[in-house]
């Protein structure tokens, strides 16, 4: 087909021609083209289907308010829904399909939805789908879903990169129309650092749509020459393609740019879009305003479009939309498409008028006082039904129709922190109210200043203001025509259905039932009826669909009110908003020292946090994970086993008083504790609960090394920080965090002193090291740390070396030691053993329970201020029926714990009035050789030896346990002192 | 929003880390205070709309704790200071 509707003149390139296909088929346009500008070039006017009553619809704008030309582009991981094709740049290649129809746009079977409209009137599924009740998940709402919906998204991966970035400005302007280019004119040349954002590939704004004269040139023509001039100055970065789409706190701004949208792929290492984060010192909304409709009788029809855009597509894109055309309008901006359109010889068939009086358009059938009450066509506007002053009905065979019912200023981003735009009269729109966001000033059009004249003139006139000048460029000539309108809302004829909210299908019949029902606030009618919903968010009918309501309710426009925008401004695509933190760079890993290792090994790893640490160490043969970890337990318990804890948090704590701050963040004492030695520390929050717990050496009288569980490296860390700060600014004492810079790892078994014998270069004997033993050594003569402390209640050791020496450690001592067969232990088998020793972790520290739960409650020393001591001695704290950890082994060998399972009485019901506590914590003990676990039990230290049950219904559980002591293995710790 | 840290100049929120009412500065001492006064001081904290005084941490940065006078309402910031300094000014020493 060939651009039968293409005209002379416009801002497109014909010596260039695009191809592209629009469900399959293929049509040709040229850069500078929408789709939307191309398809209406090649005849085509039907671009979607409604949301609800799949009603054919084509577009009713030329930018981005359009809410029913919804089109999918491209395919496979490009695939993209709910793209505006007013505002879809045309690239060679582009692959265009329409939505929510099946199985073809012009033959839509869901169209049956349009003849069955009375049941989906506004509110309709909130009352007819709600019995009964288990019918809603299966069968209402999947059926609605296909039923009433818009695009659909790939399944397949996106394969461009989106990024973001941060820009700093002395005055961002947003918008660049003859307001914002004068604006960024008058600011950059007094040499103000200035970025200009337009959403729009090309600047000039409404200037590029319309034939006005600015100063001796043609408005689009002036707009070039102020943009080339912008260009040359090293102070201005001009934004295309660029929208500002929210105002946040102290003049941040975010904006998307769409890098690569108009290409068929992005450029080498070019992203797709970027979210800029930009940092204003002032900022000037200069956004415009956004044609509104007028409801009435089947208004919704193909070729049915604002009248501004009718202009815009022929001034911009050398586009007549139809060959005979009317206007209806009740402002006198709708009578300048009449006369652009007569000027380029359009057959402008007659314009309906809504005002009585007023000159005369010369030259066409100008009928005022005049409505149009109803139109016909099904897949696109063949005729419109007028009723003229007279009371007269007559019939116009067009196949366009120009709508303009005002124009309303945007103001969206004003609103958005929470600033409630006011109603004037004068325009019959709403207008930037007061407090809106501090430094963001408001010009032009979207200020309520219609004119060229006033935009160029508050637009300047905003930059001297904000930027303090005391004067600005002179301005250019232009039109100064005021605002002439008489409000209508909507055509009171018939019964019929007349379009509000396209997008949403929302006509004055749903307003009508939201009034009738009570639903007469704005909130209350935008939830009810979905009106300003969706992708548009009613930028075209909001202030419509309020003003209906206020006629309904007989309230004025300023009591009926409206409601607020909120960002974003336009739709954003979720992989701009995650930017490159996306897959593995969403949460990159931390690497253990020994990751290296363990992955020649073919390690099975486990996330901790941020951390990947190995979770076990499979040897040949084994099929199973529990034969690793069972082989791994029962080693080290045999030998020795080296297990990486480098992830537990570091801190070094410094200066004369360090051991009495100490005593403050620990509820048990560090001030008495010998140099050379470490003792197991356990911090409380402030209200008592247990936070953090680990061993804690010192290193000498003013040195201390702490230890925190991985899980609260960070948290620990800033809470000493507030402490030291905020609470005891004058202690003598310096902190700084060390978990990166060692390197260190368990050596546990009997035969760990036997193989760091072989390794450290100190005489590490019982005697000359004995348990609870700190010290700095050295490993053949590298500063190295060693600590005589035991997670798995084995003899055992900790050392620690530089980071990047920890690879080679472990491999030393793999070697070294080969004669004792050290194995290396992950995750689980260090669960398995301090389960086994009942020493809390993870699943006890559960940020809900108090020493006094753990069976430490001795450990909180009264005898000293600390966080959390006066607290942890509320009276419901410690009950002494309150929860109390216990081990937990089951009667019958063979029967399996599930932790989160809860203790009941034998013959209890299996209800919650009857929960005696629950699991925390379980494995499979390979010494015990059956299910062990931990729990709180209510009064569980009066239990020990008692039988209960341990019932999950979830899991079928229902097993008698006997209830012992934590310490199941090795109780007096005979092994650890060896 | 922007906070003007005042050895670091301005720098973004987001490099700060939230705690909430610097009356937590007023910590009563443990061995002569009880548990109402110390309820007193954990839990009772007004929620005014408007003018209040937050700790916030600066923890993507140089770790300074900091006492920062915002409203609440505006998110104005009118005030930031190092909250050593506010301690030993509420008479906070060891």
């Amino acid at each position: 087909m060939t651009q039968s509707n293409r005209i002379t003149g416009g801002q497109i390139d014909r010596t260039k021609t695009l191809r592209f296909t629009f469900d399959g088929i293929p049509y040709q346009g040229h850069p500078g083209d929408t789709l939307a500008s191309a398809l209406l070039a090649n005849g085509v006017k039907l671009m979607g289907r409604s949301f609800k009553y799949h009603r054919p619809r084509g577009p009713i704008s030329a930018g981005s308010e359009e809410p029913n030309a919804l089109v999918e582009l491209r395919s496979g991981g490009r695939q993209e829904p709910n793209t505006r094709a007013t505002v879809a740049e045309l690239f060679d290649g582009l692959t265009a399909n329409s939505q929510n129809r099946w199985p073809s746009l012009r033959f839509d079977a869901m169209g049956i939805n349009d003849k069955l409209s009375t049941f989906f009137a506004a509110g309709f599924y909130y009352k007819t789908f709600m019995w009964p009740k288990s019918f809603w998940e299966k069968l209402y709402e999947p059926i609605i879903r296909r039923a009433a919906g818009l695009g659909s998204v790939t399944r397949e991966e996106d394969p461009d990169n989106y990024d973001k970035g941060f820009l700093h400005c002395d005055l961002l302007v947003i918008g660049a129309g003859p307001t914002g280019l004068m604006a960024a004119l008058t600011a950059g040349r007094a040499g103000k650092r200035v970025i200009l954002a337009d959403e729009d590939f090309r600047m000039g704004g409404r200037l590029n749509a319309e034939t006005y004269a600015v100063g001796d040139l043609q408005g689009a023509d002036w707009a070039a020459g102020v943009v080339a001039e912008l260009s040359s100055m090293p102070n201005l970065r001009l934004m295309t393609r660029t929208t500002v789409v929210g105002a946040f706190d102290h003049g941040i701004y975010s904006a998307v740019e769409r890098v690569s949208d108009h290409l068929a792929t992005p450029t080498d290492g070019k992203p797709r879009q970027i979210l800029w984060r930009i940092y204003s010192g002032k900022a000037i909304l200069a956004g415009g305003a956004t044609e509104r409709p007028v409801a009435f009788e089947n208004n919704d029809r193909p070729g049915i479009m604002m009248a501004g855009a009718l202009r815009a597509y022929a001034n911009r894109w050398g586009v007549k939309v139809g060959e005979r055309v009317a206007v209806f309008t009740n402002n006198d901006d709708g009578l300048r498409t009449a006369l652009d359109l007569q000027a380029i010889g359009v057959d402008v068939v007659a314009v309906i008028d809504s005002r009585e009086g007023g000159d005369l358009l010369p030259g066409i059938r100008h009928l005022q006082g005049a409505e149009v009450i109803d139109t016909a066509g099904n897949l696109g506007l063949k005729s419109i039904s007028v009723r003229q002053a007279n009371g007269r009905s007559e019939t116009f065979a067009v196949d366009a129709l120009g709508v303009s019912g005002g124009w309303n200023p945007n103001v969206n981003i004003h609103s958005h922190h929470r600033s409630r735009p006011v109603y004037d009269p004068a325009i019959a729109a709403f207008i930037p109210g007061k407090d809106g966001p501090p430094g963001l000033l408001v010009a032009g059009a979207a200020a309520g200043q219609m004119s060229t004249h006033a935009a160029l003139k508050t637009g300047r006139d905003a930059a001297i203001a904000a930027c303090d000048l005391t004067n600005g460029p002179d301005l250019p000539q232009a039109e100064d025509a005021p605002v002439r309108i008489t409000p209508l809302w909507h055509v009171a004829h018939g019964k019929g259905r007349a379009w509000i909210d396209q997008q949403n299908d929302v006509t004055v019949k749903d307003i009508k039932l939201a009034k009738q029902e009570n639903f007469t606030s704005v909130e209350h009618l935008k939830r009810y009826t979905t009106l300003g919903m969706a992708t548009d968010q009613g930028k075209t009918s909001n202030v419509i669909g309020l003003a209906v309501m206020a006629e309904l309710t007989g309230r004025s426009i300023p009591e009926t009110g409206t409601t607020i925008y909120r960002p974003p401004y336009t739709p954003v695509a979720m992989g701009t908003l995650a930017g490159r933190s996306r897959g593995r760079e969403f949460k990159p890993f931390r690497l253990t020292p020994s990751h290296h290792w363990a992955k020649e090994q073919g390690a099975i790893f486990v996330e901790v946090g941020n951390w990947l640490r190995t979770q076990w160490v499979p040897k040949a043969g084994e099929t199973e994970w529990r034969q690793s970890v069972d082989r791994e337990v029962l080693a080290t318990r045999k030998s020795v086993g080296i297990c990486d804890v480098t992830t537990l948090g570091k801190i070094d704590i410094q200066g004369t008083d360090a051991g009495a701050f100490l005593d403050r963040v620990y509820a048990n004492t560090f001030s008495t504790l010998a140099v050379g030695k470490c003792r197991y520390g356990l911090m409380l929050r402030e209200d008592g609960i247990v936070f953090d717990d680990g061993t804690t050496a010192r290193m000498s009288p003013s040195e201390y090394v702490m230890t925190t569980t991985t899980a609260n490296a960070v948290t620990v860390f800033r809470h000493l920080e507030y402490c030291r700060q905020v609470l005891w600014p004058d202690m003598d004492v310096q902190l700084i965090s060390t978990t990166e810079a060692w390197a260190q790892f368990s050596a546990a078994g009997p035969n760990a002193r036997n193989l760091l014998a072989k390794i450290v270069d100190q005489d590490i004997s019982d005697a000359a090291f004995p348990y609870m033993g700190a010290g700095n050594i050295t490993v053949g003569g590298l500063r190295a740390r060693l600590f005589r402390i035991s997670f798995s209640g084995e003899l055992a050791y900790e050392i620690a070396v530089p980071t990047r020496y920890g690879d080679a450690l472990l491999r030393e001592m793999l070697a070294k030691g080969a004669e004792f067969d050290p194995i290396v232990y992950g995750t689980e088998a260090l669960g398995v053993m301090r389960i086994e020793k009942g020493h809390v972790a993870g699943g006890e520290l559960n940020g809900q329970s108090t020493a006094l739960n753990m069976g430490l409650g001795k450990m909180v020393s009264k005898k000293k201020d600390s966080i959390g001591m006066v607290l942890s001695q509320r009276e419901g704290m410690t009950a002494e029926n309150g929860y109390r950890l216990v081990g937990v082994k089951p009667v019958d060998p063979q029967a399996k714990l599930t932790a989160g399972s809860h203790f009941l009485e034998k013959g209890a019901a299996a209800v919650a009035a009857n929960d005696g506590g629950w699991l925390t914590s379980k494995v499979y003990s390979p010494h015990l050789g059956c299910d062990i676990a931990l729990g709180y039990l209510k009064a569980g230290d009066t239990k020990i030896g008692q039988r209960m049950r341990i019932v999950n219904l979830l899991a079928g559980l229902d097993t008698e346990v006997e209830i012992i002591s934590p310490h199941m293995f090795d109780p007096e710790g005979e092994r650890l002192r060896g | 929003m922007i906070i003007h840290h005042p050895i670091l100049g301005p720098r973004d929120a987001q490099e700060f880390v939230y705690l909430g009412d610097a009356n937590l500065i007023d910590r009563p001492d443990g061995m002569t205070a009880g548990v109402e006064v110390f309820h007193e001081y954990l839990y009772q904290r007004t929620n005014p709309a408007g003018e209040h005084q937050e700790l916030w941490y600066h923890e993507q940065g140089d770790r300074s704790w900091l006492v920062i006078t915002r409203n609440t309402v505006t998110h104005e910031i009118t005030k930031v200071e190092l909250a050593r300094d506010v301690a030993r000014s509420r008479g906070r020493s060891k």
